[in-house]
C-alpha cells in the first residue's frame, strides 16, 4: 500500500540488469545519499560525525571487504583487520614516499598493496576451504600483526612504533593531520564509501560476482562449469583485501589521524569484522552497511542509553556488563534471524509493499 | 574422487610426493653445500648454525624440547576440547578457550570464597555442568540445523558473555592458581643429561602425567561406555543416531561437560604455570593450528599435532627466531600447521573429504 512496484516494464536486458532496476529503489537510494551528503553535516555535530558516522562509514567499507570473500565466495578470513593493517601501513610508506601526491589517491593505491598480499595468503584457499581455512587465514593475522611490530621500516624506523599522520590537504582544505576538521574527513569517507560500493555492487551483480557465488554454492560443480577456480578464488581475495586495505588506510589516516596502528589491527577487530558480516547478513551490501552500524554502534548506545534508561553502572562495570550484552545480543540475534539484518530488511519492504491486505 | 580406482602400475617418478621428495633433497644439499662454502652467510646462518648449536649444547636441545612437549601437553587438552564438541554436534567450538579461563576463575574464586580446594573443584564441575546445560538449552537448541557459520558465530557469542560475566563475578585482575591445596608438586628437578643441567618443572611432569591419564580415560569412556558408544554414534551421523533412539541434546549436554572438565583440567594445569587471566584466551587461540594439524576430528590428531605445535614452535623460536628479530611464536605455528595442511587438506588424522556433485 505504501508503494508498489507494478507497471514498470524493462525493455532491455540492460535495464533488467540494472543495480537499482525500480523507481522506488532509486528513489530511496537518493534520499539516504542526500541525507548522508547533506542532512548529517547540517544537524550532527563534530563529536557525532568524528565518533559515530566516520568510524560507520570505515567498518561498513571493510564489511563489505569480507562480505565479498565470505559472503559471496564463501571463504572464511579471520584476518581482515591484518589486512586492514597492510592498506594503512603501506599508505603510510607512500606518504613518505610520494608526499606530493594527492593523499584519496595514496588511499585508494595502498589499497593495492593489500591486495596483492591478501592473494599471497589466499592461495592456501586453493586446497582448503571451510574452517580450515579460517584457521589458516589466522596465519595472516599474526604474521602481519607481528611484522607492523617487528619490521621497524614500515614505521620509518619511528622510536614510538607509531604511524604518524602528515598534513595533506585538497584545494587547499586540509583532509588529513591534526587540523583537518571531522566534516572534511566524513566528506572524504563518505565519497570514498559510495564510489567502491557503487563498484561492488557492479561487480557482484556482474560476470565475477556470479562466479564467486557459484563457487559459493559448490566449488566442484562451478569448476564443471568451467569457472577456473583459481582465478575466482584469488581476486576474491584480492578484490577484498583491497577494500579492507582502503578501509584501514581511512582508519588510520582520517578517522584515528595516527597512533599505535599494530595494536589496532588485532584479531579482536578481524572478529568484529565478522559480525558485522554475519549480523548483517552474508552475500548483501546493505546488510554490510547494517551489521557495520550495529556492531559499531552497540558499545556506544550501551555506554550512553543504560545511565539514561537508569542503570547506573561504573567505569569497569559497565565494560563487564557491555560485554555480556553483547555477547548475549549475538545469540538471540542469530537465533531470530540467522539470516541477518538484511533479511529483515526484505521483510519489511515486503510488508510495505502488501500493507494493508498481507496475502 | 575415487581412490578405489585401480592404479596402473607404479612409475615411482611420476609419484608426485617421490617427485616432491627429491626435488626438496636436492635443494637442501645444494643449499647446504653453498652455505658451507661461505661460513658467514644467511644460508649459514639459517642452515648450518642451528644445527652446529643443536649438537654442540646438547642439554640445551633437550631443554628447548622439553618446553615444547609441555606447552605442546597444553595446547593438545585445549585442542581436545575442541574436538570432542565438533566430533558431537558438529560445532566450532571457538569458546572452548574462554571455557578454560572461566573453569580455572571459578575454582580459584570459590577457594578465595573460603571453599575447601577439593569441594572447590566438584562445585567448579557443578558449575560447568550448569553452562553444558545452559548452552545447550539457550543455544544450540534453537539453532539446529543451522549452516555452520551460523553455529560458530554462536560460540563466539557464549565467548563475549563468559568474558563479561567472568569479569564482573571474580575481578579482572590475575589470580594465583591453588597448586598447593590440589597438592600438585612445585619446583624443579635438575638432572644431568648429555655434560649439561636440564630443569624440569615438577608441575609440568604432573600436567603430562595428568594429561595422559585423562586422554586414557576419555579413551576407555568412549570405547566401553553405553553413553561413549552413543556419542561415537551421534559422531558418525546425527540423523542414524537419533533414527535408533539416541537424544540428541542430552548427548550435547553430556559433550559438553566433557569439554567443560577437560577444560578444568587444562585451566589448573596453565594456571600452575603462570597465573589465572584473561590472557589465557589469546595463547588458548594457539591451539587452532593444531586442530588443522590434526584434523577437527580426531582426538589422537589433537594430541600428536599439539605435541608437533609445541615442540616445533619453541625450537624455530630458540635456534632461530633471533635471525628475524624474535617473537615468531606468534605465528610460527600456524605456518607449521600450513606446511602440513598443503599436502593433507584435512589434517593428519582427519577423515578423509569425500566431496560428490
Amino acid at each position: 500500500m505504501f508503494y508498489r512496484e507494478a507497471g514498470q516494464y524493462k525493455s532491455t536486458y540492460a535495464a533488467d540488469m540494472a543495480v537499482f532496476p525500480l523507481r522506488q529503489d532509486r528513489i530511496g537510494i537518493a534520499v539516504i545519499l542526500a541525507i548522508a551528503f547533506i542532512g548529517i553535516p547540517m544537524i550532527g555535530n563534530d563529536f557525532f560525525i568524528a565518533t559515530v558516522m566516520i568510524p560507520f562509514l570505515v567498518f561498513s567499507l571493510a564489511a563489505i571487504g569480507l562480505n565479498i570473500l565470505t559472503g559471496y565466495t564463501g571463504l572464511i578470513s579471520l584476518g581482515t583487520a591484518a589486512f586492514m593493517g597492510v592498506g594503512a601501513y603501506a599508505c603510510y610508506k607512500l606518504t613518505t614516499f610520494f608526499p606530493g601526491v594527492n593523499i584519496i589517491v595514496l588511499i585508494l593505491i595502498s589499497g593495492l598493496f593489500s591486495a596483492a598480499i591478501g592473494v599471497l595468503f589466499g592461495l592456501p584457499s586453493l586446497r582448503i576451504k571451510g574452517f580450515y581455512l579460517a584457521v589458516a587465514t589466522l596465519a595472516a593475522q599474526f604474521f602481519l600483526q607481528w611484522a607492523f611490530v617487528r619490521v621497524p621500516w614500515l614505521f620509518n624506523y619511528n622510536a614510538s612504533g607509531a604511524i604518524e599522520v602528515p598534513l595533506r590537504s585538497l584545494f587547499g582544505i586540509p583532509i588529513t593531520g591534526a587540523s583537518a576538521s571531522a566534516e572534511t574527513r566524513y566528506f572524504v569517507c563518505l565519497g570514498l564509501v559510495v564510489v567502491l560500493t557503487w563498484f561492488a555492487s557492479n561487480l557482484v551483480h556482474g560476470r565475477l560476482g556470479r562466479s564467486w557465488m557459484a563457487v559459493r554454492d559448490m566449488d566442484i560443480a562451478a569448476e564443471l562449469m568451467g569457472i577456473k577456480l583459481l582465478n575466482a578464488k584469488l581476486l576474491a581475495f584480492a578484490v577484498s583485501s583491497f577494500y579492507a586495505g582502503v578501509a584501514g588506510a581511512m582508519m588510520i589516516f582520517l578517522w584515528y589521524g595516527g597512533g599505535e596502528a599494530a595494536d589496532v589491527f588485532n584479531i579482536r577487530l578481524s572478529f568484529n569484522i565478522l559480525f558485522m558480516v554475519i549480523i548483517g547478513g552474508l552475500g548483501s551490501l546493505i546488510g554490510s552497511f547494517f551489521g557495520a552500524a550495529f556492531i559499531a554502534s552497540l558499545p556506544t548506545i550501551l555506554k550512553f542509553g543504560l545511565p539514561a534508561l537508569g542503570v547506573p553502572l561504573s567505569g569497569a562495570a559497565a565494560e563487564h556488563v557491555t560485554f555480556m550484552l553483547v555477547g548475549a545480543l549475538i545469540i538471540i540475534f542469530l537465533i531470530v534471524e540467522p539470516h541477518g539484518l538484511a533479511r529483515l530488511w526484505q521483510i519489511t519492504k515486503q510488508k510495505l509493499r502488501t500493507w494493508p491486505f498481507p496475502y | 574422487m575415487s581412490e578405489v580406482a585401480t592404479r596402473p602400475a607404479p612409475n615411482l617418478l611420476s609419484n608426485g610426493w617421490i617427485k616432491t621428495g627429491l626435488i626438496l633433497i636436492g635443494v637442501v644439499l645444494a643449499a647446504i653445500v653453498g652455505a658451507q662454502l661461505d661460513s658467514s652467510g644467511t644460508l649459514h646462518k639459517v642452515l648450518i648454525d642451528p644445527f652446529q648449536q643443536m649438537v654442540s649444547a646438547p642439554d640445551l636441545l633437550v631443554q628447548t624440547v622439553w618446553e615444547g612437549l609441555v606447552s605442546g601437553v597444553l595446547y593438545a587438552l585445549i585442542a581436545l576440547g575442541f574436538v570432542l564438541i565438533f566430533k558431537a554436534s558438529g560445532v566450532f567450538n571457538f569458546a572452548q578457550g574462554i571455557m578454560v579461563v572461566f573453569a580455572a576463575l571459578t575454582l580459584v574464586g570459590l577457594h578465595e570464597k573460603g571453599v575447601p580446594a577439593f569441594l572447590a573443584v566438584i562445585l567448579t564441575l557443578g558449575v560447568m555442568f550448569l553452562l553444558a546445560l545452559t548452552i545447550e538449552r539457550v543455544v544450540l537448541r534453537p539453532l539446529v540445523n543451522q549452516p555452520d557459520i551460523i553455529l560458530f558465530m554462536a560460540t563466539f557469542g557464549i565467548t563475549y558473555f563468559l568474558i563479561g560475566f567472568g569479569e564482573a563475578v571474580f575481578g579482572g585482575n590475575p589470580k594465583q592458581m591453588i597448586t598447593s591445596e590440589l597438592y600438585l608438586p612445585k619446583g624443579a628437578i635438575d638432572a644431568k643429561i648429555l655434560g649439561g643441567f636440564v630443569s624440569f618443572q615438577k608441575i609440568d611432569i604432573a600436567a603430562a602425567i595428568i594429561a595422559s591419564i585423562m586422554i586414557a580415560a576419555l579413551a576407555v569412556f568412549f570405547q566401553y561406555t553405553r553413553i561413549g558408544r552413543a556419542l561415537r554414534a551421534v559422531a558418525d551421523s546425527h540423523k542414524a543416531a537419533l533414527s535408533v533412539g539416541i537424544s540428541l541434546n542430552q548427548i550435547w549436554v553430556i559433550v559438553w561437560f566433557t569439554a567443560g572438565i577437560v577444560a578444568l583440567i587444562t585451566g589448573i594445569m596453565w594456571g600452575a604455570r603462570s597465573d589465572v587471566s584473561f590472557a589465557l584466551e589469546i595463547v588458548a587461540l594457539k591451539a587452532l593450528p593444531v586442530l588443522i594439524l590434526g584434523g577437527f576430528t580426531s582426538i589422537p590428531g589433537a594430541i600428536v599435532g599439539g605435541l608437533i605445535i609445541g615442540i616445533g614452535e619453541k625450537l624455530g623460536e630458540f635456534y632461530w627466531g633471533p635471525l628475524i628479530g624474535g617473537g615468531i611464536e606468534s605465528w610460527l605455528a600456524y605456518f607449521i600447521a600450513l606446511g602440513f595442511l598443503l599436502f593433507r587438506p584435512q589434517g593428519l588424522f582427519g577423515d578423509k573429504i569425500i566431496e560428490r556433485i
